[in-house]
């Protein structure tokens, strides 16, 4: 391994501008005649717009223009979309609700944008704002999934009636249905997995600028995917062809899903710029991120699982209604079903498998994926299904996990996985050996001496990386293809551009990546730079979610990268007069294999460019690029057991002991991966104990602030431990799993399966407050005391 | 945040001379009242601001032994500064928010604010200390008249609180989870002459009140066991998403044995 190769910690390229502040974020974009938009927003979960009266606010000091819905839809602006079609299982197509970008008749959330002010500064334009009036007629709210499914419920769509968008199965139900029938012993849970406000540390903001000229449109924003961003808003949003519109994606600092989705206010806002001639500018403050960034999770789900005499799994039966909020997000659709229910199987052989699946509409921030989306509230059901079952049948809960494990591959789940590598055995034994379980005991006596409560947890979670093969998702009705491409271009003085359609915003990708490219071509990392996140730089690309820049955006580097050293060996074999096959690229040069004679790197990228001496036939310069389209998913796997301390007296709790056993494929800097489990880890903790978003029962957003909202602190979060089991991914070039998701899927029930370990009452839904654990306390005392 | 001028008076007379404008605030730290106004939820069209104000700053004793402590004091300066003369009080203050609201925040924001969450309270009900504005002084049982209400009156500065010092005291927080403001907090002290105050934060919609059982039992006995069987009723607590009232009503009694202990 070289100090900067794969497998080496080289510290990251890209932070010397983000700690000395020269970060360059879409709000620090300025241009000439910018001017600024702010929403009116509605301050109803739901009500029917009878009226707006801008005529207040457009005489108002610095307003250039007051626009609503009505003038948007005029202008051909079509509605938002979620683009991955899921049917019902009687067939009938989901149940899409128009959501326009500004409502024209009818507003679902508190914070859905009636309309927008164009100002001269951002003071103005939300000075203005306060000054529409708009008549609205208030309509009741439903909140709450299951209460949306109710008779009698408030409908949120005319064209979802009893709020449902689909009712989704997988998997043999009469199969499940007999597994469980003739099983030994049955577990049987129900599960919330609370609603998630995502929190990136960058508020979403976006600078349109029409070029009247041109007809062109220029779009910086806080995206995940610009080419996505553009192709949507191309396509469905019928803003601008796609060549009369660049979308930058600048640096993005965090994204955790929430920056994925195509929003009303960067439509809006290239829509006011053609309007208006200005460019437009709106940046969200943090009220408008809890307010209307895509939240996550919210399943509501009951499961019963059986086990024969052995303890080994004979079915697994799963019922969840999923939460959508006003409107179907982009991807939405794919979270509960082919994201969730794909994943029930986890690390365990089990026969038999159904899930059902009812996503429902209610008068809150639509959900849609964020960090893990679907992974999660699957590993989380089984994990504290698995737990539960162990406490139930009286074994130790790492055992009956083991004796369940999948131990050959590639494995078919009956929920149509299929596992290609993993030491699930290996990834236990590596986590109870860091974790010192069998010192556990020990640690609960001395915490007991002084008051406190100990338990340990554990969680093993497998997840679904590197989405996705394209004909596969196709035929699953996603509506995009999930592979990535890449560019390699190497200079006539022999640095290298890498242009990626991946896009970091927290990831570390320009280190990473550059770290493939200098090992391959032996070269200086100092002399690799990688682009992207702008639509005129880099190709057409799919972007970064769902732990799939190593597994694939790398692996389409590594296909750009073949093609470049096969050129170059061509150039080589020609310039040395030797064979292709005998040369070879390494100590920086490019020499035939074995001699003396060689060529500097440099020199080649000259040769290829000066074009006075190449082989017959060959075309000067050195650039390829390639698209890579991955043939599975991939698969991390791991282990993690966590312990708690619980203060009995208040219910007080904090994480002690944290050991993470991960199988993320090959590792390209280990630094970086285990930064990702650190901040994976601390979201989920987070989940687990802190997060949740709360509304009231007509719809206002309790938890609006971080008055009320509390995320992790570092106080939160002990030091981890973090082991890694490495079974190489068979499926793609490097050998790559994917790592940004793991630890925010395993780590909730991990906590959960410690704290009900500690209090010896297994019935606490997440967040696991202080008030919810003391209360789980008293309760078991009462009975106690009854007994 | 709306548009304001911002005035920075030479002295404790200028100041009170500019906050005679109805529209005007005075700004201490900030802390409380900038988020204010970045939530819009306040339109000064002054803001008077004490920070430079060398009068109401820092801590020194009266003639009585009082601890007297000027309204502009930060949170950090109790902190670091009554630790050795108060150190009940300059625990309580080390517990505030994080470095940066404690090196901007003051007594005297705090004070005037009467957030129900807020810690000073806690301590001033429970030594009896005094609030002290340019134009009176005034007792801790009349100055907080409930949430966010004092006995201030427009464009009235606090220029200083008066504690007594007590024999021994301890300020104990359960945060809040999210904000980390007190959920519920307790302040015990135990005067010179043997009484003892028990002031709490955190836990009614009132704001800080004294727990008067507790202060009889411990006033007989300082120890945490004189507080045995004695409960505080959840009737008039808050309920919100962090806690109900009677978990509050629990935790009053918890924190309130932790102060003492600690204090002891
Ligand atoms: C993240 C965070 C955490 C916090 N945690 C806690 C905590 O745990 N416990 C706690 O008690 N507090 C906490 N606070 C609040 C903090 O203590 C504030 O500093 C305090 O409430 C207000 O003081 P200030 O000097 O900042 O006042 P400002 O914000 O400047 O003003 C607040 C109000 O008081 C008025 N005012 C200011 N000074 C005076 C004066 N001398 N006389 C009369 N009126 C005046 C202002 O006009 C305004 O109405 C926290 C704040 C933050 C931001």
């Amino acid at each position: 391994m070289s100090d900067t190769g794969i497998g080496a910690r080289v510290k990251r390229k890209e932070d010397k501008r983000f700690i000395t502040g020269k970060g360059r974020y879409t709000d620090d974009v300025r241009v000439d005649n910018q001017a600024y938009a702010a929403f009116v927003r509605s301050p109803h979960a739901h009500a029917r717009v009878n009226g707006i009266d801008t005529s207040a606010a457009e005489g108002m000091e610095g307003v250039i223009a007051v626009l609503n819905g009505n003038q948007l839809t005029g202008d051909g602006i079509g509605n938002l979309i979620c683009g991955w079609a899921v049917s019902s299982k009687d067939g009938s197509p989901m149940n899409m609700g128009p959501w326009s970008a500004l409502a024209t008749d009818r507003v679902r959330f508190v914070g859905d944008a009636v309309a927008v002010v164009i100002a001269e500064s951002q003071a103005l334009a939300r000075i203005a704002a306060e000054a529409v009036e708009v008549d609205y007629e208030e309509l009741p709210a439903v909140v709450q999934a299951d209460k949306a499914l109710a008779d009698g419920a408030p409908q949120v769509h005319d064209n979802a009636p009893g709020n449902l968008i689909y009712d989704w199965e997988i998997g043999d139900a009469a199969a499940t249905d007999a597994a469980l029938e003739g099983a030994h012993h049955i577990t049987e849970m129900k599960v919330v997995n609370q609603r998630l406000s995502p929190n990136p540390m960058e508020p979403r903001s976006a600078v349109a600028i029409f070029d009247t000229a041109e007809d062109h449109y220029t779009l910086y924003t806080t995206s995940q995917n610009p080419h996505l961003a553009r192709l949507v808003l191309s396509a469905f949003y019928n803003v601008a062809p796609e060549h009369k519109l660049r979308v930058i994606a600048p640096d993005v600092g965090g994204g955790f899903g929430a920056k994925i989705y195509i929003y009303p206010e960067e439509i809006t806002c290239l829509w006011a710029s053609m309007k208006t001639g200005r460019s437009v500018k709106w940046t969200g403050d943090r009220a408008e991120s809890f307010m209307t960034d895509m939240h996550g999770r919210d399943h509501i789900t009951t499961a019963r699982m059986g086990f024969d005499a052995d303890g080994k799994i004979t079915g697994f039966k799963v019922d969840t209604i999923a939460n959508f909020g006003a409107y179907m997000s982009l991807f939405s659709s794919a979270v509960p079903t082919y994201l969730y229910a794909t994943l029930l199987s986890g690390q365990y052989d089990i026969a038999n498998i159904h899930c059902n699946v009812r996503a429902v509409y209610t008068n809150t921030v639509p959900v849609d994926a964020y960090r893990g989306a679907g992974r999660p509230e699957a590993c989380f059901l089984i994990e504290r299904m698995m737990e539960t079952a162990a406490r139930e049948m009286g074994t130790d809960p790492g055992e009956l996990r083991r004796k369940n494990f999948i131990d050959t591959f590639p494995h078919e789940t009956p929920v149509i996985m299929t596992y290609d590598a993993g030491d699930f055995s290996g990834n236990l034994d590596k986590a109870k050996a860091a974790a010192d379980v069998a010192g556990f005991a020990q640690r609960r006596a001395e915490a007991e001496s002084r008051g406190k409560l100990r338990g340990l947890g554990y969680s093993c979670y497998i997840e679904a990386c590197g989405i996705a093969p394209s004909a596969a998702v196709g035929s699953l009705g996603a509506g995009v293809g999930l592979w990535e491409s890449a560019e390699v271009r190497v200079n006539p003085v022999g640095t290298i551009e890498v242009l990626t359609g991946s896009h970091s915003h927290g990831q570390g990708h320009e280190t990473t990546f550059a770290q493939i490219v200098a090992e391959r071509f032996s070269q200086p990392i100092e002399n690799v730079s990688i682009v992207h996140g702008d639509t005129d730089k880099v190709q057409f690309g799919m972007g970064t979610y769902g732990s799939r820049s190593g597994a694939v955006g790398m692996s389409a580097i590594v296909k750009a990268m073949d093609k470049v050293e096969a050129k170059v060996k061509k150039i080589a074999a020609h310039t040395l007069e030797a064979s292709e096959d005998d040369i070879v690229i390494e100590g920086g040069v490019v020499k035939v294999a074995g001699t003396d004679r060689e060529m500097g790197w440099h020199e080649v990228g000259l040769a290829a460019y000066t074009g006075h001496n190449l082989p017959d036939g060959m075309e000067p310069g050195l650039k390829e690029g390639a698209f890579y389209d991955p043939v599975n998913f991939t698969f991390p796997a791991g282990c993690y057991i966590a312990e708690v301390e619980i203060d009995p007296d208040t219910g007080d709790c904090k994480v002690v002991q944290f050991t993470a056993a991960d199988d993320f494929g090959t590792i390209i800097n280990p630094m970086i991966v285990e930064g990702q489990v650190h901040g994976g880890v601390a979201q989920g903790i987070g989940q687990a104990m802190l997060e949740r978003v709360v509304y009231d029962d007509d719809g206002q957003l309790i938890t609006g602030s971080y008055m009320d909202y509390q995320m992790p602190r570092a106080e939160d979060v002990p030091f981890l431990t973090i082991e890694h089991n490495t079974t190489v991914c068979p499926n793609n070039p490097l050998g790559i799993k994917g790592c940004g998701e793991a630890g925010a899927i395993g780590a909730p029930p991990a906590v959960i399966n410690a704290i009900t370990d500690a209090i010896g009452d297994n019935d606490i839904q997440m967040p696991a407050t202080a008030q919810k654990i003391w209360r789980a306390l008293k309760g078991r005392q009462t009975a106690m005391a009854a007994e | 945040m709306y548009d304001f001028d911002f005035v920075t008076p030479a002295s404790l007379a200028e100041a009170a001379a500019a906050l005679e404008d109805p529209e005007a605030m005075a700004l201490g730290g900030g802390q409380t009242l900038i988020p204010t106004l970045r939530a819009r939820l306040a339109m000064p069209s002054k803001l008077v601001s004490l920070a430079g104000l060398a009068e109401i700053r820092g801590i020194c004793e009266d003639d009585d032994g009082r601890l007297c402590i000027g309204g502009a004091t930060t949170h950090g300066a109790i902190a670091r500064d009554a630790a050795e003369r108060f150190s009940g009080l300059a625990g309580l203050a080390q517990r505030i928010g994080d470095p940066a609201v404690r090196n901007r925040g003051t007594l005297g924001g705090s004070v005037a604010n009467n957030d129900p969450a807020a810690c000073y309270p806690a301590a001033i009900l429970a030594t009896g200390a005094t609030v002290v504005t340019h134009r009176r002084e005034i007792a801790a049982g009349d100055f907080f008249q409930g949430m966010f209400t004092t006995a201030l009156d427009e464009g009235e500065i606090v220029t200083e609180v008066r504690f007594p010092v007590p024999r021994r005291s301890a300020y104990q927080k359960f945060e809040q989870p999210a904000s980390r403001f007190a959920l519920v907090g307790v302040f015990v002290a135990e005067m010179a002459d043997g009484a003892v105050g028990v002031g709490v934060t955190g836990a009614a919609e009132e704001g800080g009140f004294r727990w008067e059982a507790a202060e009889a039992a411990l006033a007989a006995r300082f120890d945490p066991a004189a507080l045995e069987g004695l409960s505080h009723p959840a009737e008039g607590l808050i309920s919100d998403i962090h806690g109900d009232a009677a978990y509050r009503a629990h935790l009053i009694g918890v924190m309130t044995r932790r102060a003492v202990a600690a204090a002891a």
